[in-house]
């Protein structure tokens, strides 16, 4: 059967908890995307930019000197990282502003916490002339100083979020607070598989392109199915496209949350691992939250995974069974950075990190005939300073 | 149990020609007994029906002030359960319509179920939920006791004439029209277009219209209640908590005062 139905419920999860301000622009854009994404026009304008723009397809990098470093399964790295703003965001949002266009809207507001989205989000607006403004929590905008000045030259403004925890959930708050008061003209850029109906279809429908080029690649390489897919999962974008074109094949499906300071001290982003069923941003799904519903503040090294909510979708994988979700804690990510780094000149985002930090427990006890597939989401340049710091505090430094 | 406590206040209302007045505060703001004696004393001064903000971490439809109220009651260790607590005192000391006004995840965290039968036990007359359109809302009304507890919708200046159709036939008590595309909040002026929408809901809805949002002093309530049943005031009320959080018995004698000149511009 086709998930989601008609009203965006993926199993128990999903839907749509907005405000009713906000559910006529919902059908607005459920009609929007149906009408667009059967139309071939708009599919070759989308793949002439995602051709010519961003650089796709990225390539199925073998991981040669990491394989033999881990003497167990084949590793082959999606390389989202070489995209064009250096994630696999851009993928989604210029899917999102060709709609955007064909709506009318002249503005477009997004959320960001890594700064990916936003920094996707910046450059797809430049691109196509609209005006653009990206909410971010306080303490992403000094965790990730770069993409804030980068968004900034692209012309788009950076409103700072000052409430609640003043990251990526706080940030998405008032992205759909100033969305509520200017839907008129506005188009609001959700980027990840959260968020109400249609956004969770639609970015993984954007975002599949990853898994689709992945099919075909590994069967070049290997002339069969890899094993496993392993990638990262914070509001769950970039493991629902490499996911989604593998949900019928005998694949394994693993998705790696960010433990944190480790799941037992609270302080985590394993929404999947350590949540329960709630609604937030107007999807229910997995959440992080108390007794009382009130929602946990998330923790992560990495920017992107912190949020304590995640894409129904991917809850109703894990109640399915049909894909395993573990944990890697900030430490292990770090190392992994620091590894993939070394052996295979590649300095992944630290949120691509948790997944090669998955990968290096788990290639060991497989065999030399099985392959690996691990989504490189996005490139590390962002989060260098930030590693700087906590290694200087940490061991006087790169080991 | 007779009417629903609702319906009877807008049915007298309606006898007398009078508008009516509902207030918005967020329960347990700056703690509960604050609460409890503004509700008593906002009877007094005139209101019609009182709207117990419930508090959540993230509201995604407030604006500042209630986004605030709610982080201050939260901090008090304010939860559902002790909210049902403060209506059962309340009712030992006044039948005035008890609504509460909440996100949905507080209400499903304690499950629909128990929600609606201490609600129904401790004298809640009905439940507003602003992220739970009428589409996401057949679990809740299921399990609430209809003509004891209504589920009241809204509507808002977006919302189409097919929706508008579809919610007045679901609707019960009143309809809570959101005066603006926006979050709660006070507001300078008052939208020009108001007026064009309370038309068009009256159109399609014969239930008693609510108008809220952006209401905060006098000639604002009076140009509001030309086209609606009863004005909501919520934002001009907490902030005054928030002023003079400090100084109890001022915030005693501030909210009614205004509560009482909003009554009477409207009258």
């Amino acid at each position: 059967m086709e998930l989601p139905d008609s009203r965006g419920h993926f199993g128990n999860f999903g839907g749509q908890f907005v405000p009713e301000t906000l559910m006529p622009a919902l059908e607005e854009l459920t009609l929007a995307y149906d009408d667009a994404k059967n139309e071939t026009v708009f599919q070759e304008e989308l793949q002439y930019y995602l051709r010519d723009y961003v650089g796709r397809p990225t390539p199925l990098y073998f991981a040669e000197r990491l394989t033999r470093h881990l003497g167990g399964a084949k590793v082959y790295l999606k390389r989202e990282d070489l995209n064009h703003t250096g994630a696999h965001k851009i993928n989604n949002t210029m899917g999102q502003i060709i709609l955007a266009r064909r709506m009318g809207k002249k503005r477009v507001v997004a959320e960001t916490g890594a700064g990916q989205h936003g920094v996707a989000t910046a450059t797809a607006a430049a691109m196509f002339g609209l005006e653009c403004a990206v909410y971010m929590g306080e303490e992403d905008i000094r965790r990730q100083e770069l993409n804030v000045y980068r968004m900034r030259l692209l012309g788009a403004t950076v409103v700072p979020v000052t409430s609640g925890s003043k990251t990526l959930k706080d940030a998405m708050n008032e992205a759909i607070r100033d969305w509520v008061t200017n839907v008129k003209n506005t188009y609001y850029l959700l980027g990840s598989v959260g968020g109400p109906h249609p956004y969770p279809m639609m970015v993984r429908d954007f975002q599949a392109v990853i898994g689709r080029e992945t099919r075909e690649q590994i069967f070049m390489a290997e002339g069969r199915l890899p094993r496993c897919l392993v990638a990262c999962v914070g509001g769950g974008s970039n493991s629902m496209g490499l996911f989604y074109p593998f949900l019928d094949d005998a694949v394994e499906l693993l998705g790696v949350e960010a433990a944190g300071r480790g799941l037992e001290t609270g302080e985590h982003s394993a929404t999947l691992n350590a949540g329960r069923a709630g609604v937030l941003h107007g999807a229910l799904s997995y959440l992080l939250q108390d007794d009382h519903g009130q929602v946990l503040t998330a923790h992560s090294i990495a920017a992107g995974l912190d949020y304590p909510g995640v894409g129904p979708e991917h809850s109703y994988l894990k109640e399915t069974g049909r894909a395993q979700y573990t944990t890697v804690t900030d430490q292990d990510a770090l190392d992994a950075f620091q590894l993939l780094s070394r052996l295979e000149g590649i300095i992944p985002a630290l949120e691509s990190a948790h997944a090669v930090a998955a990968v290096l427990k788990m290639a060991p006890a497989m065999g030399k005939e099985d392959a690996i597939v691990v989504n490189l989401s996005g490139r590390g340049d962002k989060d260098v300073p930030a590693v700087a710091r906590v290694l200087a505090q940490e061991n006087g430094g790169v080991r | 149990m007779d009417i629903n406590r609702v319906e009877a206040r807008l049915r007298k209302l309606h006898e007398n020609g009078e508008k009516g007045l509902f207030a918005f505060i967020t329960a347990g703001d700056p703690d509960l007994e604050t609460t409890f004696r503004l509700v008593l004393s906002m009877e007094k001064a005139g209101v019609d029906l009182v709207e117990l903000g419930v508090p959540f971490s993230d509201p995604m439809a407030d604006g500042p002030v209630i986004q605030r109220a709610s982080l201050r009651s939260l901090a008090a260790g304010i939860n559902l359960m002790r909210i049902m607590d403060l209506v059962r005192r309340l009712r030992s000391y006044t039948e005035i319509p008890l609504l509460l006004m909440t996100y949905y995840n507080p209400v499903l965290q304690y499950g629909l179920k128990r929600f609606a039968a201490d609600a129904a036990e401790v004298g809640v007359d009905g439940v507003i939920v602003p992220d739970l359109p009428l589409e996401e809302s057949a679990s809740l009304l299921q399990e609430l006791k209809e003509d004891e507890q209504h589920l009241i919708y809204l509507v808002a200046p977006t919302t189409t004439p097919e929706r508008l159709e579809k919610i007045s036939r679901a609707a019960r008590g009143f309809i809570y029209c959101v005066s603006l595309t926006g979050v709660t909040g006070m507001r300078e002026g008052i939208s020009p277009d108001v007026k064009e929408f309370m038309q068009r809901v009256r159109r399609h809805c014969s239930l008693p219209l609510a108008v809220g949002f952006g209401i905060s002093n006098p000639r604002q309530a009076a140009l509001m209640a030309e086209g609606a049943d009863a004005v909501i005031v919520g934002s001009a009320l907490v902030s005054l908590v928030e002023q003079f959080q400090n100084q109890p018995e001022v915030i005693y004698e501030r909210v009614p005062g205004l509560v009482k000149e909003l009554k009477e511009a409207i009258s």
